[in-house]
């Protein structure tokens, strides 16, 4: 079940307060070299019309085939998802006419899908967690593509992504807020990655979200709800929450009552237009579809394909917590992303497992994220990290030698030991250097030493010296310690 | 040889093999006689110098001693099949100008054992009809007519093409397809041999589908053993058909003469009805006395539910082929209407003018019973019929091998007698549609003329992928009905 509802979570409209109610309805595609019913190939951008098989294109007398490889990846989702496989499922046809559906029905997964009931465990600001249940999980093919702006008098259609396989994953109304609807569609994505069954690219359309919102009073029985159409970023489904949940109080406050229709998001208004109301809503006409047989799982292949399950998200995220000492909340990032959970796992074996995650998230992610880069596209290996980290926790470079070091490893490569070596970045803890240094910079500067005796504050202009004077390799504690000893200043409280 | 389109397909098999006629000569023959008998319009597309090129091929690898199972033998194909570079029309104007880029499995086991296409054969719109004259190319002639009368008569349908042209000795053979009684019904009506195979035995692949869950490719032949013969070759199992069923393909020649000593052959009193003419019950009994004579034991059984057959088909049929039809939008292929305003308009106008009347009206019972709130009440009873309806056949195996029925309630009708009526029309189907409800094999076979002249035929149905018994059933009764009558070559004058 949900966590306990927060009262900072309802919306005060005019007449107090609001609890709205979100759902979601996810379209992943699947990741398969052929589409669900037919060998077309299914990559993203080829010229249009060029993935095209006859049974995609409907002609007379195809018939649909299908693809053990789709249905392998909507059980490994399944499971994935902690939900009921279903040893028996049935694909039927939705019929509806549109030029980009050149059967004139799709064929999906209506009362018998392939995945039942399951979970998905959300990660709140605060690292506090809730669970989002899951309705079903069934496969149904893609659509194509219409085009209305080629052509002042015609509209195109490529077929390319007709066909292709999608999971069409339904959550329960479990969520309360846009962060929660978000946080459920970031680990709903995280999730699909690890598993290898959805890219999750949502820039192409990988994963696309239907959300269902709807407002109440808290506590009371569920209001009318609309459905918003394909909603295509995470920032555009806040906003189209915000935007329907405060557009339908101030209907009902108005004396009114919501509708039940189907919106869509305009993005660069804002807001949700009408699309269509109950009264105008398709008859499907669902019907099993006659050209294939009920899909029928071996109890043996879904055995075989959880034992080949990867570590979730939620179990690396407490394999983290637990044998790496890292907060929730830094373990929750490192994990969001199974190449970053990898990479965090090579930089902290054997290391300071605490300083390896600090390092990845300030200093690792925070140049990529400068330069628009994921953590594949990393300048510097997971090893040559894990090698600066080492250095600097047994001393052989300050911490801020090891930034430099970053910074020239990131520019121009290189193993960071040797480049420590050849360019003389080791940190100088040898007392009798600093001595030195220190007496230099003493004798340089006997006003400054004056004023420092008085203003004891000033014995940090000295450290900036000394270290300016050995290159940024003294050891800062050290140059602290002989620094006070020398200029005889109190210890600090 | 003196009469070469006489011939069966076992004889000419034999006259090729011993070099005592060639392919060239036979489909010349086969060729000419199609010409002269434009007035059946038995076909709507005649490919002479394809069958002269592929008889041609044959003549080499007869002479070459390459000789593949059906070499060299001429076949008519009904338009339903999809052939690759000859136009398939499915006798519908929507597919007028079709010209498929690929080849229907079946045809294509045809020609890898070495047969030739003469041409694709008339037929019902569709496949929906019961005398061809749904067909937009015009309704075709029964060769048969009424002693001392000139009234043309219909050859049955929807295989009306292939039916006649097999009867006026236009092919040796021919395939049809058979979706409520669409092989038997016209082979009873032309006194020639039809059988519907088990539903699975024959890819549905590359068949314009009318009904997926009914279809069923069959051959339709001067005799029993022809039959035999061509099931061998059409059937098979295919990755691209998952309907179809892999067991393997008999040699049914080898066992078409084994007799019926010893068989207990199921007569169904559900099937005598009312109204029919007595003719049909004498012919009948006689079936039975014949099956007797030859050491067969004849035991009533009953198939409780046969009268919710015939409705329970007309549910089940126009729903499937409301959604298989929707493809034929004018978007792809096929007929598009001209000047339109919308998208909208482009599906009504193509369609409308595309499809025939009876189309159209199927089309519409098949949406109406798919539709919300009417679905359980139509479609889902009808499925639960349907299964009741396989339950009184497994019931009736368990006590007898094959099952001996009437194959129509009459014979041949005159052109335009039931076009006004739907239901008499349907009603053609009376004792054939319950076998296609339940997936079984069945067979027509020519057992005797009305007082009029008019051939009617008997039919034997048998368990699922039996066809093997079928066939020796009905062989037995074709040696006892000496059924030798031809019809007068008016078409000729």
């Amino acid at each position: 079940m949900n966590a306990p509802v927060k009262s900072s979570k309802y919306i005060r409209g005019e007449s107090g307060d609001w609890e709205v109610v979100i759902g979601l309805e996810v379209h992943a595609q699947v990741v398969s070299k052929a589409k669900l019913f037919s060998g077309a190939a299914t990559d993203f951008g080829a010229p249009p019309n060029s993935q095209v098989s006859f049974v995609d294109a409907a002609m007379p007398g195809m018939l649909p085939v299908i693809n053990r490889r789709c249905v392998e990846q909507a059980i490994r989702t399944g499971l994935g998802l902690r939900a009921k496989i279903n040893p028996v499922s049935v694909f039927d046809r939705k019929n509806y006419f549109y030029p980009d559906l050149p059967s004139g029905y799709q064929i999906s997964q209506y009362k018998q899908p392939i995945v039942g009931e399951g979970e998905v465990i959300i990660d709140l600001p605060g690292g506090e967690t809730a669970t989002v249940g899951i309705e079903r999980l069934h496969l149904e093919q893609d659509a194509g593509k219409s085009l209305h702006d080629q052509h002042a008098d015609y509209s195109y259609v490529d077929l390319n992504r007709a066909g292709v396989a999608l999971m069409e994953i339904v959550s329960r109304p479990d969520m309360r807020c846009a962060d929660e609807a978000v946080a459920y569609l970031k680990k709903l994505r995280a999730i699909l990655r690890y598993l290898g069954t959805c890219d999750g690219n949502m820039e192409e359309g990988s994963l696309r979200a239907d959300v269902n919102v709807s407002v109440r009073r808290p506590g009371a029985d569920l209001g009318t709800r609309c459905e918003i159409k394909n909603v295509n970023s995470l920032r555009f489904i806040a906003q189209a929450i915000e935007y329907e949940a405060r557009r339908q109080i101030e209907i009902v406050e108005g004396g009114g009552t919501v509708k039940q229709e189907t919106r869509l998001f305009d993005s660069r208004a804002g807001e949700t237009r009408s699309m269509r109301s109950k009264e105008e809503a398709h008859d499907y006409r669902y019907f099993p579809d006659p050209d294939l047989l009920p899909l029928e799982l071996d109890a043996a292949w879904i055995k075989a394909i959880a034992a080949s399950l990867p570590e979730l998200p939620d179990e690396k995220k407490a394999r983290f917590i637990k044998d790496y000492g890292l907060s929730a909340y830094d373990a929750g990032v490192i994990v969001a992303e199974r190449e970053l959970a990898d990479y965090y796992e090579v930089m902290a074996r054997g290391a300071d497992a605490k300083l390896a995650a600090n390092w990845l998230n300030n200093e690792i992610l925070g140049r990529l994220n400068k330069q628009g880069l994921s953590i594949g596209d990393c300048p510097v290996s997971a090893e040559a990290n894990h090698a600066i980290i080492a250095m600097t926790s047994d001393g052989t470079i300050s911490g801020k030698i090891a930034k430099d070091l970053l910074d020239i490893v990131w520019a121009e490569g290189g193993d960071p030991r040797t480049v420590v070596e050849a360019r003389g970045l080791r940190q100088v803890t040898d007392t009798r250097a600093i001595e030195e240094a220190v007496e230099r910079v003493i004798a340089a500067n006997p006003d400054k030493v004056a004023q420092a005796k008085a203003k004891p504050k000033l014995a940090g202009w000295f450290v900036g010296q000394v270290m300016k004077e050995t290159g940024g390799k003294a050891n800062p504690q050290a140059v602290n310690a002989v620094l006070k000893a020398r200029l005889e200043l109190p210890e600090e409280g | 040889m003196t009469d070469l389109i006489g011939l069966t397909l076992a004889d000419a098999r034999t006259a090729l093999l011993e070099k005592r006629v060639s392919s060239m000569e036979l489909t010349g023959a086969l060729l000419s006689a199609m010409a002269a008998a434009r007035p059946l319009n038995a076909f709507v597309t005649q490919t002479p110098e394809r069958a002269l090129a592929m008889a041609a091929e044959s003549d080499a690898r007869l002479a070459r001693g390459e000789a593949r199972s059906l070499e060299g033998l001429p076949l008519a194909i009904k338009d339903l099949f999809c052939t690759k570079g000859v136009r398939t029309t499915a006798g519908s104007r929507i597919l007028e100008n079709f010209v498929p880029p690929y080849e229907s499995t079946v045809t294509q086991n045809l020609w890898g054992a070495g047969a030739v296409l003469l041409g694709k054969t008339n037929m019902d719109e569709f496949a929906m009809g019961s005398s061809n004259e749904t067909s937009y190319f015009g309704p075709v002639a029964n060769p048969w007519r009424a002693e001392g009368s000139n009234q043309t008569l219909v050859p049955g349908g929807s295989s009306g093409g292939s039916a006649s042209a097999v009867a006026a000795d236009l092919c040796l053979a021919a395939t049809g397809t058979d979706t409520g009684g669409s092989i038997r019904q016209p082979a009873a009506v032309t006194g020639t041999v039809g059988l519907k195979p088990t539903y699975g035995r024959c890819s549905r692949w590359g068949i314009i589908a009318f009904a997926s869950s009914l279809d069923q490719a069959g051959p339709m032949t001067k005799t029993v053993r022809d039959a035999a013969i061509l099931l061998r070759h059409m059937a098979s199992v295919d990755p691209l058909d998952s309907t179809s069923v892999d067991i393997p393909v008999p040699d049914y020649e080898a066992v078409v003469d084994s007799g019926v000593k010893g068989l207990r052959i199921g007569i169904p009193k559900e099937y005598r009805v009312d109204g029919a003419p007595p003719e049909i019950d004498t012919l009948w009994q006689k079936g039975a006395d014949w099956l007797r004579a030859q050491g067969a034991e004849i035991v009533e059984v009953s198939l409780p539910f046969t009268k919710y057959a015939l409705p329970a088909y007309y549910i089940v049929a126009p729903a499937e082929a409301s959604s298989n039809l929707a493809r034929y939008d004018g978007v792809r292929y096929g007929h598009r209407a001209r000047d339109v305003r919308d998208i909208g308009e482009l599906y009504e106008r193509s369609r409308g003018e595309g499809f025939g009347k009876e189309v159209r009206r199927r089309i519409l019972i098949g949406t109406y019973v798919l539709s919300a709130g009417y679905y359980d009440a139509y479609y889902a009873r009808a499925q639960k019929v349907r299964t009741l309806i396989a339950r009184d056949f497994d019931a009736a195996f368990t006590g007898c091998d094959a099952l001996l029925t009437p194959a129509t309630p009459g014979p041949a009708f005159a052109l335009g007698e039931k076009t006004q009526d739907p239901v008499s029309m349907y009603l053609n189907d009376i004792f054939t549609v319950t076998v296609n409800m339940a997936g079984l094999p069945a067979l027509s076979v020519p057992a005797g003329l009305t007082m009029g002249g008019l051939p009617l035929g008997l039919q034997v149905i048998g368990k699922a992928f039996d066809e093997a018994m079928v066939l020796r059933v009905g062989r037995a009764l074709e040696l006892a009905a000496q059924f030798r009558a031809k019809p007068k070559s008016w078409w000729l004058a």
